[in-house]
């Protein structure tokens, strides 16, 4: 193995970790939805807006968390206007899904004419309105040390706050899920809605903090995309990352740790057919860009049919809780 | 009723077109508006310099859907624009249909041939204008390594791609060209995180100079050459204010140009329908040199450009263009 070879293995890991967060967020918080009952398809419009928000509130203010914290707002908006249709009026969740992610494809574009007329894209922000890569304590110390270094330094190091964020919240959807009360009644709103009903729990009330809490989820994921990933708003950015984001939580069996590995599975994928691509293999040559992009597909395809095992949805998922009288 | 209203309408029409000189400019720009800082922004400083030199107005419609494209042209038409301009690609089709429906008004297209007795159509030479800066790239370039970045993968940013690297390749001819296309869908114009990651994996394999023919996903790469200080190439309009200091320069297309010249034939009565090919002879293309690049272009580098630049237009560089056999052999 030469050293360039070795250079390209951490630059693809390294973009695999950053590739891979609004997955994480996204999917992490398709998974506080699901397990309450309630399909969430509007994952992919919750990332952009938040995405548009944080970007539009960053450039006027000028500050990042602010940006933040608007997009999480709106986000949440967004997952009580999903709730409302769904929850409280027994709607079909997908169809409101599908569309909040269309209100926000158009909304963004035209506020962001209104707003800055830059064809709806956000002004660019300076370093100061961004989240920035951060520096692990100890870098120079351990970043001189070689392999470990490197790993130290520059896969698990140098990234923005938000990427931090977005592995803690495994660990918290872990937690919140398996280890608490309301872990539990959520898990069981979601298979048997009328056991918890008939011990005297609100079902509504139970979702609408399960929605509430995705909407914070993505609504971080889109201020990723947006003001750490990027540093402006571009109409349409999320580019479907919502939807893979439900892939990998159903890969994941809705279940918290397997779906990261299913978000860094997907990222990782994604890195490498930016990397392959226009790279001669020794021995087949330089592969069509066509055949590269549709590899990360074919592989999940490939895996799923293989031995990822039959994914069985939380059995209350997607149906309307109805009081009987 | 609609249509004996619009038989009627076309009656009037023909007999004012006939009766005088009528000139009345009608624009349709098309999504973006515009202000977009691009494509449309640009002919709408050509309909404004035209406008301020004869003081003659113009009528003006945005289109914001792909529904309204049809609708807007044959409205400017009946209510008697002309000429009538659709700017973009993509207005094509509804140039084409409504161009045989008034075929007394004069159209022009622009980026589009549209085969009809009363249109022009303008379409530029991109690979001339990727070819200089090309070399302007391989010149900044000190690792003999530059890259171009393409949107979605389709003939036209073959072009840009295939002129670029011919620039690169006159002047460096050791130098190496890494080339990605974003995607092959139209999301590929609007996701700058990939842009940006793209950039990345050429700027690790050594490349320090990346062209962006990618519309939205450009901004992805202009960022990542910021962040990683190395330099980028802008595109269509001038995009160097964009991040200062580390644009070495834009390929240009003047469609400002384009849009007062139909203005002015159709004035003159000297307006030609059929298609006008833009080039680097025309100025219909070029580079950008301004406030926020010149630092970044050594007198060196603008001599030999600008010498090439001669030399294709007297025909001693042949700049292959890549859309005429969808190949890139030179």
């Amino acid at each position: 193995m030469d050293v360039s070879m070795y250079t390209e293995i951490i630059s693809t890991l390294s973009a695999t970790m950053r590739v891979s967060t609004p997955l994480i967020l996204a999917a992490m918080a398709g998974i506080f939805s699901e397990r309450s009952g309630i399909v969430d398809i509007s994952l992919e419009g919750k990332l952009l807006a938040g995405a548009f928000i944080s970007a539009a509130v960053a450039a006027v203010t000028g500050s990042a968390w602010l940006g933040l914290g608007a997009a999480i707002v709106v986000t949440m908006l967004l997952s009580l206007l999903h709730g409302f249709a769904s929850i409280t009026h027994n709607g079909d969740q997908v169809v409101s899904g599908v569309a909040i992610n269309i209100i926000v494809s158009g909304m963004t574009v035209v506020l962001g004419i209104a707003w800055f007329h830059q064809s709806g894209q956000t002004p660019s922000l300076p370093n100061t309105a961004r989240f920035m890569p951060l520096h692990l304590p100890g870098s120079e110390a351990i970043g001189s040390i070689p392999i470990l270094g490197e790993i130290y330094t520059k896969i698990l190091g140098g990234h923005n706050l938000l990427v931090y964020i977005a592995f803690l919240s495994v660990a918290l959807t872990w937690w919140v899920l398996f280890k608490t009360r309301f872990g539990l009644r959520l898990r069981a709103v979601g298979e048997n809605p009328k056991a918890v009903d008939t011990a005297g729990i609100s079902v509504a009330w139970l979702r609408y903090r399960a929605v509430l809490i995705a909407g914070i989820l993505t609504g971080i994921g889109g201020t990723y995309i947006s003001i750490a990933q990027n540093a402006s708003f571009i109409r349409e950015m999320s580019a479907g990352q919502g939807y893979i984001a439900l892939a990998a939580m159903i890969f994941g069996k809705w279940k918290p740790v397997p779906a990261m590995f299913a978000s860094l599975m997907f990222g990782f994928l994604d890195a490498l057919s930016i990397r392959l691509q226009g790279v001669e293999i020794a021995g087949i040559g330089q592969i069509p860009v066509q055949a590269i992009q549709a590899l990360p597909y074919i592989l999940t395809v490939a895996i799923l049919a293989s031995f990822a095992g039959r994914a069985i949805a939380p059995k209350a998922d997607g149906v309307p809780y109805v009081k009987e009288r | 009723m609609i249509q004996w209203k619009s038989a009627a309408m076309a009656a009037i029409m023909a007999v004012s077109v006939a009766g005088a000189a009528d000139f009345k400019p009608a624009v349709v720009f098309d999504m973006g508006g515009r202000f977009d800082k691009s494509f449309n922004q640009g002919v709408y400083n050509g309909i404004e310099k035209f406008k301020k030199e004869t003081g003659v107005d113009y009528k003006y419609f945005e289109v914001t859907n792909a529904t309204q494209r049809e609708q807007a042209i044959r409205k400017m038409a009946q209510h008697g624009g002309n000429p009538v301009l659709g700017i973009g690609f993509a207005q094509g089709p509804a140039v084409d249909k409504v161009a045989g429906e008034f075929p007394k008004t004069k159209f022009a297209i622009i980026d589009m041939v549209v085969n009809k007795p009363n249109v022009q159509s303008i379409v530029f030479k991109e690979h001339e204008g990727s070819f200089l800066v090309g070399m302007l790239a391989a010149m900044a370039s000190k690792t003999h390594k530059v890259g171009f970045i393409g949107g979605m993968d389709i003939p036209l940013i073959r072009k840009f791609e295939c002129g670029y690297e011919q620039g690169v390749k006159y002047a460096d001819p050791k130098a190496e060209v890494l080339a990605n296309m974003t995607g092959s869908t139209p999301s590929a114009w609007n996701n700058p995180s990939r842009g940006g990651e793209l950039a990345k994996g050429q700027f690790d394999r050594g490349a320090d100079v990346i062209f962006a023919a990618a519309g939205g996903t450009g901004v992805g790469v202009y960022q990542a050459a910021k962040d990683a200080g190395k330099l980028a190439i802008g595109v269509d309009s001038n995009q160097n204010y964009l991040q200062p200091g580390t644009m070495l320069t834009s390929m240009v297309k003047r469609v400002d140009v384009a849009a007062y010249n139909v203005l002015k034939s159709v004035k003159e009565g000297t307006f030609k329908p059929g298609v006008q090919v833009l080039g680097l002879k025309e100025n219909g293309v070029g580079w950008a040199l301004d406030k926020y690049n010149e630092k970044l272009i050594t007198p060196a580098m603008k001599k030999a450009v600008d010498q090439a630049r001669e030399d294709i237009i007297a025909g001693k560089i042949n700049v292959h263009d890549y859309m005429s056999d969808n190949s890139c052999k030179y």
